[in-house]
This record gives C-alpha cells, structure tokens and sequence, in this order.
C-alpha cells in the first residue's frame, strides 16, 4: 500500500501520550496498521514520554509483600502455557474482512454488510457508537463514484481514513491508507475519482461547535 | 505552574550514568540468569517510581499496585529481547508501564479498541526494539530532551508526564492550539536531530 498521507506529527505524539479521544485514536490506530513511517514514529514518541515520566517522577510506597506477590505471579505466569493470539494473523483476518483490526471491535459486519443510511446524493453513512464518556464521533462514510460534498469548513479537528476507493480534493489525492488530517480553519470539496465507491473513516469532534443554519445544513457532510 | 528544572547538574549526570550502567547490568542478569536477586534490585529501585506515576491516572492505591506488578511480569518476561538493544532501562520500563496505563485506562471504556503501540508485526518486530530503546548511551534522550527551550518541553512535560490533550494544554498555557502542536512538532524534530538514527 502506497500511502502519501498521514497523521500530523503532532496528532501521532498525542496518540503515544494517550490523550486522543477514542474516534480519533480509533482512527489513527487503523492507519498504524497499514503504515510503516508512522508506527515508528508513534514508538518514537512513546520512548520519549517514557523518558520524560522516568525523569519526573516520584516515588509512592509499596503495598506490603509486594515483591513476594510479583514472584508469584512470575512462577503462575510460566506455568501457564503461552496461549496468546497470534496478533499478526489477526490482523490479517480483520484485513481480509475488509475491516481494520482496530475498527473490528466496534463492527459485526464486513464492509459490503453494513446496513447504510443515506444522508444525501450518492452520500451514506454508519454511525458507529463510542463508550459514553467520548467527546468525539465515529462513522462511515459511503459516497458514489463522481459525487462529492458541498465545499465546507470544519467545527473543530476531522481525521478521515480511506478504506477503499478513492478521492481528489484541493490538498491531493486519497486512496486506501490515506488519512486526511484536518483543523477547522481547512475548507475543502472532497470529490470521489475512483469507479468504486469511496469508503472513508471519519473522526470529528462532538459537533456542539456548529453553529447557524449553514453549520446545520452542512452537519451530515462533516466527516470528509 | 511548577515544570521540573531543565538542566541536569554535572553531578547527577555522572550519577545517572553509573546508576542506568548498574541497571544494564542487572537487567542483562535477569535475562540471561533468570537472576531473582538482580531483578529485585531493579524493582526496589524503579517499583516505587513507576507506582507513581501509575497513581496518577488509577486513583486508587490497590490499583496502582496492581497494574506496577503487570508492569515488573513484562519485565520479568521481555528482558531477555530488551537485553540485545543498547537502550535506557528507566526509558524501557517507563514505556512498558505508559502503554499499560493506556491499555488499562482504555479497557474500563466499554468498548476496547486493539492498541498497534503494543502489537509486533513481522516485518518490524525487530527493528521496532531497536529503533525505540536502543541508545549510543543510556539517557540520552533524557540529555537531548533537557536542551529543549522551555516553551518546547513544557509541552511534552504536559503531554505526557500530566496527560493533558493538546486542547487542554492550550487552554491552560493561554495559546492557541496551532501554537501547541507547532511546538509540539518542533519539540520532536530537535530530539530526533539529536538523537539521529537512534530514536
Ligand atoms: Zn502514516
């Protein structure tokens, strides 16, 4: 997978530090999949902040026998026979269902089941529901091949993966991989150039910052 | 706000050295020795640490206690691959006990998504220990990062060390969020220029 698109670096430093909220962490972990560069530079961060924590720290008490309990669990531990799962290969089933392995948790369905809602012309999404603390929304975005979204603006961060297809806009062009990292000063006009369908992944803050009847209008568009 | 002090004295740089050398060591033992007695030291050393920071996020002291000795069984388990890098083992631990603090705080979500920080794929399994511990000497990010300029490291001070999202650490510095994740950015070029095919 050629991937010419990625998280900015600043995104991919929060990701490591753990404070994404959980769409766009979702998000960004299925672009970690798929991309090499980013990986390393995610496990690049996360050797940073642990640097950073081991400077900074203090010290807190143990609980009483503590060492004598991590021995136990030591000799527990090689008892029981390495029963991990294989991760890689699950990988490569989430895959070859079509669906990130990061995203399988919160699908039943492979990509050609999903049961769509259209929103618009050749434009349909799937919500996908988050734990109930998240400030951030999930769906899916389904468009057809030639149609594209009223050029708009942003209510806050948007990161968008592609999963098939493919689409041109005024900053490139987005194929399988590609991740469209945006604030909310970027305006755009995603048109989708690829004879399939364009099936993209879209993180967006909780729309609460949209305000007036053009946000409204453009609310179901947010997420490309 | 309190930001620890950038600058290392000479004094403790020397002492940092024989202390993460100490720890190579010890750590080489329990990998190659199974060495109980190595692994305990290490432990009296760093389990105090990491309780800490581990107390942060946890909340509750029995917690902290328990995701430190999840911590120390990855030790126990991992050392004989960390051994082969040239890698901190205070940035090795700390990194362990960072993801397992995400991992954790993520699994009381009700839906639990797959962290790829912690998965080895094929083709990068053995570069990935590499490229995120190995080191030409130990501390040397913690060295790199104490060149910083204030501004750049109390970003990453807050990023990781208090866990602030990029849009809290805007509200609370009073700039815009542009500014943080442009200093953000920065912060990461100038330790990887200094720290050049290393991290
Ligand atoms: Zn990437």
């Amino acid at each position: 997978m050629t991937i010419a698109h990625h998280p900015d670096m600043a995104t991919l430093i929060e990701y490591a530090a753990g404070t994404l909220d959980e769409a766009f962490a979702v998000t960004v972990s299925c672009h970690l999949e798929v991309c090499d560069q980013c990986r390393k530079s995610v496990r690049s961060a996360a050797a940073l902040g642990g640097s950073f924590l081991c400077e900074e720290t203090g010290v807190e008490p143990l609980g009483e026998g503590s060492f004598g309990r991590l021995l136990e669990k030591i000799s527990a531990a090689s008892e029981t026979p390495h029963t991990a799962p294989d991760r890689v290969s699950e990988l490569e089933r989430g895959v070859t269902r079509g669906i990130p392995l990061a995203l399988s948790g919160y699908l039943d369905t492979d990509l050609k089941s999903i049961r769509w809602k259209r929103i618009g012309p050749g434009v349909w999404q799937k919500p996908i529901p988050l734990s109930p603390g998240a400030s951030s929304s999930l769906r899916l975005l389904r468009i057809a091949p030639g149609r594209g979204v009223p050029e708009h603006g942003h209510g806050g961060q948007e990161i968008t993966l592609i999963l098939s297809g493919a689409y041109r806009d005024e900053i490139g062009h987005f194929g399988p991989g590609d991740v469209a990292d945006l604030d909310e000063h970027v305006e755009h006009k995603p048109q989708v150039v690829s004879d399939e369908d364009c099936i993209c992944l879209a993180a967006t803050e909780k729309p609460t910052r949209f305000k007036g009847i053009a946000g409204r209008l453009l609310q179901p568009f947010v997420g490309i | 706000m309190f930001i620890p002090s950038a600058t290392i004295p000479e004094r403790g740089m020397n002492a940092n050295a024989d202390l993460a050398q100490r720890h190579r060591a010890l750590i080489g033992r329990v990998a190659e020795d199974r060495d109980k007695e190595a692994f305990a030291e290490l432990f009296d050393w760093y389990a105090p640490r990491v309780k800490a920071m581990l107390l942060k996020q946890c909340g509750s002291s029995e917690m902290a206690e328990d995701v430190m000795q999840d911590v120390f069984l990855t030790v126990w388990l991992k050392a004989g691959q960390f051994a082969s890098s040239k890698g901190a083992v205070s940035t090795w631990i700390f990194t362990i006990a960072r993801n397992r603090r995400i991992d954790v705080f993520r699994k009381q979500s009700s839906r639990h998504y797959v962290d790829i920080g912690e998965m080895e794929f094929a083709d990068d399994a053995p570069e990935s220990e590499e490229v995120l511990l190995s080191g030409e000497q130990d501390s040397l990010i913690a060295q790199a990062a104490a060149t910083l300029p204030e501004e750049m490291r109390e970003v990453i001070h807050l990023a990781f060390v208090e866990e602030k999202s990029q849009s809290q650490i805007a509200g609370e510095l009073g700039i815009p969020l542009g500014t943080v994740k442009s200093r953000t950015r920065r912060a990461f070029e100038k330790i990887k220029q200094q720290l050049e095919g290393v991290l």
